[in-house]
């Protein structure tokens, strides 16, 4: 008697939770419709100019000629790739440089002022030195998304390297542990969850420096569609690019998610 | 002839602002086999001793011998058991407990084997494969215990082992180790803030003064004592009769400053 009313408590919290989560996904598609109706209607309607705001209809329609001609995936491949690149190249590097530092304290030491500067400075100020000394290729655009990322993340994780319980290596040196297996039985691992963290921020970031690197130099890329289309005044075009960053920032955000769910379960 | 021998330890913690001198001139011998507790207020360079035998930390001064040898040139496998279990948690059972074989690389079958037997030993058959997270408090602490005895250490150092568990699991792990030790006849420093418990398991107790850390009196447990279990020693006559000299020892150091005062160096004191 009692087990059929533990079941069926059990069966309605589930329900309860089933329930919480159609509300929320209901909300969340009739914003995006509303958006999207609203936003039909008011160039529609000129509440807005529609040279300049476009239409959902519009857009639709350029990313379907677009990519049926072909040149709009070349554009998406190429920033992705860019993005993609930097965003590895940012995230391993920091963390080597990381490893690194902790390795010596008295290299971090001396390091430590120049860090602090390279992290507040505007990363994307170095674009036009990066253009003149790397060239107007991608090398420079994967450049630019790479050292905006670089930095942020040796930061966390040297900090997070440094934040491990001393005794987790007390543990291993009174095994006679070397530095370095210490670095990998202890350091490396507890630091794991900082480092996936840094993951999902330098999504963001890598974006940033790559469209803003397409922005100053490129002769392809969804960046160089923005200002391509700003400047023959084809907005419309440029809107269509925005929406695709947008999907395939929200794509490349999501497999990280899962990728920080999959490490998660793999190394704690 | 002593096994461990401490001669004139001591020991200072610097730090900017001044420095703290946890151990002052602290000498004894330790034969082979024999159990000794250390005992003593909080603060009084316990924990200190310990990681200066186990190498984690070098004396500022004074000398540790192993076997008439310096400590850092002996080969000898020494186990130091911190005063919590500090189990990797993102590690299964079994892998936290082949930590050591695997740093001295020497891990192989017959650890895997050893690991499995020490396991079932101290009674967690079957939970190598799950991770310390899913443990409670009194069977990680045994866990730790396999962890350190399967470097097979000649010394073994024990933090506090049993302080964070509730009567009863202590009570039995008490036992539970005296008698792993007594069979693989370990020698032991056991470092305890109960009075009981160190009675219980030990054959030598050093009583510890705080500020700055000295023995201050040693104690030598009857030897009918030595032979009970720690559950049946607590019942034995004597047990009351030593339990109160040693608290009257303690009462009369309870009045002194329990924590060791940070010494501001001298350009500090003049800013
Ligand atoms: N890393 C450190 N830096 C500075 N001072 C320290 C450090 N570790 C310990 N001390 C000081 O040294 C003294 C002895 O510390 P220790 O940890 O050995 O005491 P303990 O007897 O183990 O105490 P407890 O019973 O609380 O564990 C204390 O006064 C403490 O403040
Ligand atoms: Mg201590």
């Amino acid at each position: 008697m009692t087990k059929n009313n533990d079941k069926q408590l059990f069966q309605e919290y589930k329900d309860t939770l089933k329930m919480e989560k159609k509300v929320v996904i209901s909300w969340q598609l009739a914003i995006l419709v509303g958006f999207i109706a609203l936003w039909e209607i008011s160039s529609r309607l000129y509440w807005i100019d529609p040279l300049i705001f476009s239409s959902p209809v519009q857009v639709f329609e350029v990313i379907i000629s677009s990519i049926s001609e072909g040149s709009m995936l070349l554009h998406l491949q190429i920033t992705l790739f860019e993005t993609i690149a930097g965003f590895l190249i940012g995230t391993i590097g920091g963390i080597i440089i990381a490893t690194l530092l902790w390795s010596s304290k008295r290299f971090a030491k001396i390091m430590d002022p120049y860090l602090v500067i390279l992290n507040a400075m505007p990363k994307v100020a170095l674009g036009p030195i990066l253009i003149v000394a790397l060239g107007t290729g991608y090398i420079s655009i994967i450049t630019m998304g790479a050292i905006i990322c670089v930095i942020i993340t040796t930061l966390v994780v040297y900090s997070a390297f440094n934040e491990v319980d001393p005794n987790y290596e007390k543990v291993l040196i009174s095994f006679g542990a070397t530095r370095w297996q210490s670095f990998k039985e202890a350091i490396f691992p507890a630091a794991m969850p900082a480092m996936i963290s840094t993951l999902k921020v330098n999504v963001g970031l890598s974006w940033v420096g790559v469209i803003v690197g397409e922005f100053l130099v490129a002769k392809n890329g969804l960046g160089y569609l923005i200002i391509y289309g700003f400047q023959v005044f084809d907005f419309s075009l440029v809107l269509s690019s925005l929406v695709l960053i947008a999907v395939f920032a929200a794509i490349m955000y999501k497999l990280v998610e899962r990728l920080e769910g999959w490490l998660i379960k793999h190394s704690t | 002839m002593s096994f461990l021998q401490l001669a004139h330890v001591s020991h200072h913690y610097f730090s900017k602002k001044g420095y703290t001198k946890a151990l002052d001139d602290v000498s004894f011998s330790i034969r082979e086999g024999e159990f000794i507790a250390l005992l003593g207020p909080s603060g009084c360079g316990k924990s200190t001793i310990l990681s200066i035998i186990a190498g984690i930390m070098e004396q500022t001064s004074g000398n540790v011998l192993l076997q008439d040898k310096p400590i850092r040139d002996s080969e000898m496998a020494i186990g130091y058991m911190l005063q919590q279990d500090y189990l990797f948690p993102w590690k299964t059972i079994i892998d936290n407990v082949l930590l050591g074989p695997k740093i001295s690389k020497t891990l192989g079958n017959d650890s895997r084997k050893l690991a499995n037997e020490l396991l079932n030993e101290v009674g967690l058959p079957g939970v190598a494969e799950n991770y310390p997270s899913s443990l409670s408090g009194g069977m990680r602490q045994r866990v730790a215990l396999v962890r350190t005895l399967i470097n097979d250490p000649k010394i073994l150092l024990l933090d506090e082992p049993f302080s964070a568990l509730d009567y009863q699991t202590k009570l039995k792990l008490e036992d539970l180790v005296a008698q792993l030790l007594k069979t693989y006849n370990k020698t032991t420093i056991l470092v305890t803030h109960d009075i009981g418990e160190a009675i219980a398991m030990s054959d030598k107790i050093f009583i510890m003064d705080a500020n700055p850390g000295t023995i201050a009196k040693t104690f030598e447990v009857p030897i009918e004592l030595r032979n009970e279990t720690p559950f049946f020693v607590r019942r034995h006559p004597k047990y009351q009769i030593l339990f109160d000299k040693i608290w009257k020892e303690l009462d009369t150091e309870e009045n002194e400053p329990v924590t060791a005062k940070v010494v501001a160096s001298s350009d500090d004191q003049e800013q």
